[in-house]
């Protein structure tokens, strides 16, 4: 098989994924005699249960039994972070969709008619829905996360202007295509198999454990791969699969649960949406001189992940520039929906976009090109290279990777078309913008940046593969066989990646934070590097000398010593085994020199940053506010790439997503707390006719990172913030609207009804102006 | 009882005839290749053939299908079938593939169609939904296909 380690090659999966036989959980029906299992959701947003009733669901046929709180063996309290959220409700509901009971059926219409006639009755409370209302009720979950440096009263009072305003970034549904679905399978001797749609099995093995009140090593996590992740399976698969294990702990049958569209969004969180004050000062020449932004999160009901969330918003108000004097405070909002969790970014989007439209406002109100503010900000040379928090930015790729973009999008150019165009035009006109990326890559709470791996080689030469990473579509399984098809020197197809499972790779990190290829691909390489450190002596021995063992290197499917002669890996791998060498070895990989003291907001959270920049130029209808996306350029930075090709869509898919954030999703609740857009055909994500008519992307070349692994970068969530070039871009059209100097107003996300009301706002203040002039 | 030809097998089955075809599919046949997306025929990971005619199986009652031929993933084997999924393949369109199945379904349908010249790009004209966003790769596999197989009047309108 072709390909390999940076080089285009096959994706592991391709053949079956097009063949309708890659295996995802939710087609997994279980061995014959599943149960399926319902939670009842709680139809109240806040309240107290009063009485339940469990009588007539019980009488319908097929139902086996319905399980409360009081029926859990073990622990009823599990949380990703904080230990404080029940998997079912405790005589008290907290938002709409809370599960209350589960239901365990032959059948999941049986367990649909089961749960409709549980009988609940509550007293009712208020509930809190949106953050005005939490910042009101004075409800929090975190008391303030605070980061700051610099003057910031000098700042301001020698500014030349000061800004300030509210910016706000909605929520947005994960919508993978794969529901939330368990399937808990009962084993010998107390023992459990879990199979999971699940970015984090440990997390999945750990909660099943204390739910059901056994030990950790009577369960195993099994992930075969996902449809669709995207931090939406990080914590939130965890009490479907432990409502599955309840059930096939108390029938002795296996159990599963796979949630209907409609179901899936009104009871799992979301990205959370953030509101922000801020006030910024600019000196004359447009730069930066101080920010203050106080952030407020959307946590829903419980804390989940929210935490580290609004840690990396905070740690990605500064975006791309330099700011000598900066304030930012972050709290998380307590509300009555479900609970707002991990997205691809994980925060840092909605903390870049602050600043974004800081510097869009600003450009607005100077009367100067924003692409030409923000490229005057940029973090630059010492002492303009330090981040608020006190990192160094090394090796900070935006100084090389801005002009090229430039250069090949051809963008001073277009820009002077884009003018002329617009002013030939009355109804329809075209606007540009740009959108640098600066990431921080590493898990934000230090000690998950750790991974393990397990390698077997077989007398044949051939090799399995454990490592503690899930497959959700980000090419990971690709990769790592990429990698330990390289380090052993063996063909691609003399390498099979085995299932995730926790008892091959015992107490992993979730795959997220884009750090999935990073830290399993030094784990995998690391096993692999072991054993060969062991055939090394054998191999010296089969090639006639003993003494340059050390001198052996592996590649073509042989060991060598020198060019002359190779003798085949499997030789040597039988050879060792004949001596009594172990052919398995595990693998461990724990980041370096890195962490964060939050009690002083200073640190080095990140092992390295991942850098990107975007051009987008749109087309906007005056007339309706209907806009195309006419034609995108990205230039991205991931090192060395492990599977060009691979990260290329990773670009590609991550922008659409971000547009899609910004652009067309709207997640709307009720006052009550109802999710009033739970399915497609009020929550509208990007299709095919919404991606831009042309997307050209690039990676960064000669971008060698000597920190990771084959001098690569994370790629799985940086892209998703190149979109915001589209916000710009959708700005510079609807600013020709009006007149210079007026400050474009576009809420998001920017559907084609808000950028009408900001066109018709522009028109306004035109008027307006107007007349102030001639009055 | 009623009796149905998939992937050119005739099948009998015994199941009420306002059941979703998808969940015939799955359940009653074992065909796993159509997913399950959004139950309300938006998404388009459902899609199969229905005597050649794309249907959102998760809204189509089985009976439709009663005495008619159905195509689903796992029969696709035609000319055209085997070169999109090959392109599929060559072009690594899937990330996670859960949508995948149904993008290639209602890509063979578009392709199949008898000349039907339209201003429209291929791309706006499949409207299943995918969330790890490869829309650039599913349109340039199907413009490629679309030129391979000398489809007249499926010109890119771009």
């Amino acid at each position: 098989m072709a390909g390999g380690l940076h080089k285009p090659g096959p994706h592991e999966s391709a053949h079956l994924h097009v063949t309708g036989s890659a295996k995802y959980v939710a087609d997994d029906p279980g061995p014959q005699g599943t149960l399926f299992v319902l939670p009842v959701p709680s139809p109240i947003a806040r309240g107290r249960i009063i009485s339940m009733d469990l009588r007539s669901a019980l009488a319908v046929d097929g139902v086996h039994c319905v399980l409360t709180v009081d029926d859990i063996p073990g622990d009823n309290i599990w949380g990703p972070i904080l230990h404080n959220e029940p998997l079912l409700a405790d005589g008290v509901v907290h938002y709409m969709g809370q599960a209350i009971a589960i239901v365990v059926a032959e059948t999941e219409h049986s367990a649909r008619c089961g749960a409709q006639r549980v009988e609940l009755e509550f007293e009712e409370q208020t509930p809190i829905i949106g953050i005005e209302s939490a910042i009101a009720a004075n409800a929090f979950h975190t008391d303030p996360h605070i980061i700051e440096r610099g003057d910031l009263e000098a700042a301001f009072e020698s500014a030349s202007m000061v800004i300030d305003g509210v910016v706000e970034t909605p929520a947005q549904d994960h919508f993978y295509l794969e529901t939330q679905a368990a399937l808990a399978i009962p084993e010998e001797n107390g023992g459990y198999t879990i199979r999971s749609s699940t970015q984090h099995p440990t997390e999945i093995q750990k909660v099943v454990a204390a739910a059901l009140g056994i030990g950790a090593h009577h369960v195993v996590c099994e992930v075969p791969r996902l449809g669709g992740g995207f931090g939406g399976k990080e914590s939130q698969a965890s009490p479907y699969a432990a409502y599955a294990a309840l059930a096939a702990a108390r029938t002795g049958r296996p159990c599963r649960s796979w949630l209907h569209r409609g179901q899936d969004m009104a009871w799992t969180g979301k990205r959370h949406p953030f509101r922000t004050d801020y006030e910024a000062a600019f000196d004359e020449n447009g730069m930066i001189l101080g920010v203050i932004a106080r952030l407020y999160s959307d946590g829903g009901w419980s804390l989940d992940l929210s935490g580290p969330v609004l840690d990396r918003a905070l740690f990605h108000v500064d975006s791309s520039y330099f700011i000598p004097a900066i304030r930012v405070e972050g709290r998380v909002c307590s509300t009555n929906i479900p609970s707002n969790t991990a997205f691809r970014g994980f925060g840092g989007p909605q903390g870049m976009f602050v600043m974004e439209e800081i510097l869009n406002r600003a450009a607005d109100a100077m009367g100067v090109d924003s692409t030409e503010l923000r490229r005057r900000n940029f973090y630059g040379e010492a002492p303009r290279d330090t981040a608020p928090y006190g990192q160094v930015i090394e090796a900070n790729r935006l100084p090389q990777l801005v002009p090229q973009l430039m250069e090949e999008s051809n963008y001073a150019a277009r820009k002077r078309a884009i003018e002329q165009f617009n002013q030939t035009q009355q109804h329809v006109k075209r606007g540009i913008g740009f959108q640098p990326v600066k990431f921080g890559i590493s898990f934000t709470a230090s000690l998950l940046n750790q991974a393990g791996a397990l390698v077997h080689v077989y007398t044949d030469g051939t090799v399995q593969i454990n490592h503690g990473g899930t497959e959700m579509g980000q090419g990971l399984h690709t990769k790592m066989i990429a990698v330990a098809a390289d380090t052993l020197g063996v063909k691609l197809d003399a390498v099979r990646l085995m299932t995730t499972a926790t008892d091959k790779v015992p107490n992993t990190s979730a795959t997220a934070a884009s750090s999935g290829s990073d830290l399993n691909g030094a784990a995998v390489q690391g096993a692999c590097l072991t054993i060969l450190e062991r055939l090394r002596p054998i191999a010296a021995q089969l090639l006639g000398d003993e003494a340059a063992s050390t001198s052996v290197t592996f590649r073509d499917g042989c060991a060598w010593l020198g060019h002359e002669s190779g003798v085949p890996f499997a030789k040597v791998a039988t050879a060792a085994w004949a001596q009594q060498i172990s052919l398995s070895s595990t693998g461990y990989y724990a980041t370096p020199g890195i962490g964060y003291d939050p009690s002083i907001g200073r640190g080095r959270p990140f092992f390295y940053y991942a850098f990107g920049g975007a051009i987008s130029e749109v087309e906007v209808n005056g007339l309706t506010g209907e806009y195309r996306v006419r034609r995108v350029d990205i230039l991205h930075d991931v090192g060395n790439p492990l599977a060009p090709s691979i990260d290329v869509g990773q670009v590609e898919g991550g922008f659409v997503q971000g547009m899609g954030w910004l652009t067309c999703e709207a997640v709307l609740y009720s006052p009550q707390g109802r999710l009033l857009t739970h399915g497609p055909s009020t929550y509208k994500i990007p299709a095919a006719g919404d991606t831009p008519l042309e997307l050209n992307v690039s990676l960064l070349r000669d971008a060698d990172n000597p920190l990771v692994i084959g001098g690569s970068k994370a790629v799985g969530e940086p892209p998703f913030m190149l979109a915001i070039s589209v916000i710009s871009a959708l700005r510079d059209a609807i600013r020709t609207f009006g007149k210079p100097g007026s400050i474009v107003e576009l809420g998001m996300p920017a559907t084609p009804e808000a950028v009408l009301r900001a066109i018709e706002h522009q028109r306004i203040e035109s008027t307006a102006g107007m007349d102030k002039r001639h009055g | 009882m009623a009796s149905i030809t998939v992937n050119e097998q005739l099948a009998t089955i015994d199941v009420a005839g306002e059941k979703p075809l998808l969940w015939a599919l799955r359940e009653d046949l074992g065909l796993k290749g159509a997913k399950y997306g959004c139950g309300v025929g938006l998404c388009g990971a459902c899609t199969v053939l229905v005597d050649g005619q794309a249907v959102r199986a998760c809204v189509t009652p089985v009976s439709q299908a009663y005495d008619k031929t159905v195509t689903t993933i796992e029969g696709l084997d035609d000319e055209l079938g085997r070169r999109l999924k090959n392109k599929w393949k060559a072009l690594k369109v899937a990330q996670c593939g859960y949508c995948q199945t149904g993008q290639i379904m209602s890509a063979y349908h578009l392709l199949n169609q008898p000349e039907q010249a339209s201003p429209e790009p291929i791309a706006q004209r499949l409207n299943n939904i995918c969330r790890c966003g490869t829309y650039v790769r599913i349109h340039q596999a199907v413009s490629e296909v679309s030129a391979e197989m000398g489809a007249r009047g499926l010109t890119d309108g771009q």
